[in-house]
């Protein structure tokens, strides 16, 4: 990074890193149960970060990405479980789930580089189900998945003797399970920031954003659109693959409940409501659709309790509701996201 | 129907097929396909005309299927005849429809007509949540048991077997396409409708409003969709508030398979997919010496729709789409 560290932002930096660190903390007073939710929302930004690769820079509408999540997750799953009796160290796990989400990345990018917008996406919708509809079936006559039933006891994260599971005392201070995931997480989450900004003003990443401007006039200045297209393709799946590992050791149990084509679309919603093709945007965007589902679990029900005095409706189907209006409600009032990329609304206002 | 000969070609190590659990296979995926067809107009109508996936026309669907069942019961219960019943509930599902599918526009499509293009996507998911949870509220997490409103005639052909309700759908949503095609290329708004799909500022340029055009397309959209919906709901007399979304995934595949955007394709690639379901689904396991089972059902419509795609990028029928992502 080129740019001067003034101490101005320099007491910005500290102070994110402060909050970011009590964080775990201060979470853990509501109980465990925020701590998981924090963690989960990292977990997303990890995904969407990576859907922002096909989708916000190189303009690929992809509805199937969480097989990517699905394929990291159960490579996981099983090569460090009870199931094939195999523990392998998750260090040398992640980078296998990586690599097969990539071939699967491939595999899905190479018959489709000749498809535009919505014919892509909903081939990759289809995509999506074919693999979750394997996972759950691949039980017979060779049981590989074990099902609908899913695989569980997996191992959770191991570096030497330091396991992530469970209660331990560091330095004095106490920290759960949840509590060191959350580090864990934060770790592999700066990484990839890392890399989505390194790979913004790339030669690559300028390519791709040719490519989804004008994919013509992109082929004309001679980018290779076909390769770039793949590489797209291939990145964003290897982060979904990581994002799964992780998701599979943290929860010691995969199903392919998980992997349903909401979950996609969900992860699409966090990319296009925070703002995309823009870092700090899809940030928000995954945060706020993770805790808001959650922050309405348990606020939906008292709050009608409190006004009626008794339950109305459903707080279950209640919260959803309130989800849906929620999206279309922003949509409808932010078209670019909550947080666009300064390009971006420069477009939008002055062109229309 | 030349290239599922291959079936029993394939198939000759096994053993024969019987040619009669082949023609049943051809009529059940006929009925279903006629159904995935009607639905299918729906995507293929809003989508010709203002590039849009409507998310949430599954939902549309199950709305129709879930007002039939509450006016036809309980006009039933009120010692209605039965046929009165069932076209009372029939019409309030489709004038239900209509006024969901009109504000569904109003609302969540309409103000972001100039916006990003993924933005009418999300909206649309939003509201598919939206009316989902708005039809648990109303109608209770359980199944539905739809009323039987066409008598239990069986009949038989060649060995297969099908039922009055089976002919029916075939006959009725062969009309109503019929109907469509009449509408879309012989009156004034269907000419109007055309010119909007071709170029909606040249054909405002011409007097036409619209507008009045994409509320129209919205509505006959989602009439067809309550159609369907009382289809589903007499066929399988069993209704769900999640029934939507899958029939809507399969119902937009088709529209994409037969080229989206076009009205021949939607129905060419509705019925194509309910017979490639229907006889993929007879004989996978067969033709995978019993490796797959029929609960892989679901993958074939989006098999099938991959590889079509590899070989005609823009579907069987559609014409070559602009550069959009």
């Amino acid at each position: 990074m080129s740019r001067l560290l003034t101490s101005r932002s320099a007491f910005g930096m500290l102070l994110i890193a402060a909050l970011l660190i009590a964080l775990p903390f201060v979470a853990a007073l509501g109980g465990q149960a925020w701590v998981r939710i924090v963690n989960f929302a990292i977990l997303y930004i990890f995904l969407a970060l990576g859907l922002n690769i096909v989708v916000g820079y190189a303009g690929l509408l992809d509805l199937g990405y969480v097989a990517f999540y699905a394929v990291g997750a159960y490579t996981y799953a099983l090569l460090a479980s009870p199931h094939f009796g195999l523990h392998w160290p998750f260090w040398v796990i992640l980078p296998i789930g990586a690599a097969v989400a990539c071939v699967f990345g491939v595999l899905l990018g190479s018959p489709t580089l000749k498809l535009r917008g919505d014919y892509l996406a909903i081939v990759t919708l289809g995509f999506g189900e074919i693999v979750r509809i394997f996972m759950n079936n691949l039980n017979a006559p060779i049981n590989i998945t074990n099902g609908p039933q899913g695989i569980t006891l997996i191992d959770p994260v191991k570096i030497g003797d330091f396991s992530f599971a469970g209660t331990t005392q560091i330095f004095g201070i106490s920290l759960s399970g949840p509590q060191k995931y959350y580090f864990l997480l934060l770790a592999l989450a700066i990484l990839v920031i890392i890399i989505n900004l390194r790979l913004q003003n790339s030669r690559i990443g300028r390519a791709w954003q040719a490519i989804r401007e004008d994919e013509i006039a992109a082929k004309a200045v001679g980018i290779n659109t076909r390769n770039l297209k793949l590489l797209a393709f291939a990145m964003g799946a290897s982060f979904g693959g990581v994002a799964g590992g992780v998701f599979s050791a943290m929860q010691g149990f995969v199903s392919p409940e998980s992997f349903s084509l909401i979950e996609s679309i969900m992860i699409l919603a966090m990319v296009v409501l925070g703002g995309m093709g823009h870092i700090p945007g899809v940030i928000l965007g995954a945060v706020l659709l993770t805790v808001l589902p959650e922050v309405l679990r348990y606020g939906v029900g008292p709050a009608q309790m409190a006004m009626f005095g008794k339950m109305l409706i459903d707080p279950e189907s209640l919260r959803m509701l309130i989800f849906g209006l929620a999206l279309v409600l922003v949509m409808r009032f932010k078209p670019a996201g909550l947080w666009p990329s300064p390009e971006r609304k420069r477009e939008l206002t002055g062109g229309s | 129907m030349k290239r599922h000969r291959k079936v029993p070609f394939l198939h000759v190590a096994v053993d024969l097929p019987k040619m009669d659990i082949f023609l049943q296979q051809i009529i059940n995926g006929l009925v279903q396909g006629s159904i995935y067809a009607l639905v299918a107009l729906g995507y293929t109508m809003v989508y010709g005309i203002m590039g849009l996936i409507n998310f949430a026309h599954g939902e549309v669907v199950m709305i129709g299927t879930l007002v039939t069942i509450t006016v036809a019961t309980t006009l039933i219960k009120a010692g209605m005849p039965v046929a009165v019943a069932g076209l009372a509930g029939l019409s309030s599902a489709v004038l239900a429809c209509m006024a969901l599918g009109w504000s569904l526009e109003r609302v969540a499509y309409r103000p972001l007509r100039n916006a990003p293009r993924l933005t009418p996507l999300i909206t649309a998911i939003g509201m598919s949540i939206v009316l989902q949870n708005v039809a648990m509220i109303v109608w209770g997490r359980n199944y539905l048991t739809f009323p039987h409103l066409l008598p239990k005639v069986n009949f038989e052909f060649a060995g297969a077997h099908f039922t009055a309700v089976q002919v029916m759908i075939v006959v009725v949503s062969g009309l109503t396409m019929g109907g469509l095609v009449l509408l879309v290329y012989r009156t004034k708004l269907g000419m109007a409708m055309r010119a909007t799909a071709q170029n909606p500022q040249v054909a405002s340029l011409m007097g036409v409003n619209s507008n009045r055009v994409i509320s129209a397309a919205f509505v006959i959209g989602s009439a067809l969709g309550a159609l369907a919906g009382v289809m589903v709901g007499t066929y399988y007399e069993i209704a769900h508030y999640q029934m939507g979304f899958m029939l809507g995934l399969k119902a937009f595949t088709a529209a994409v398979l037969g080229g989206i955007g076009n009205l021949a394709g939607a129905m060419a690639g509705g019925i194509l997919l309910g017979i490639i379901e229907a006889l993929g689904a007879g004989y996978i396991g067969d033709l995978t010496g019993g490796f797959l089972g029929s609960h892989y059902q679901d993958i074939f419509a989006f098999v099938v729709l991959i590889v079509v795609l590899m070989f005609k990028p823009s579907g069987l029928f559609g014409e070559k789409t602009g550069d959009r992502a």
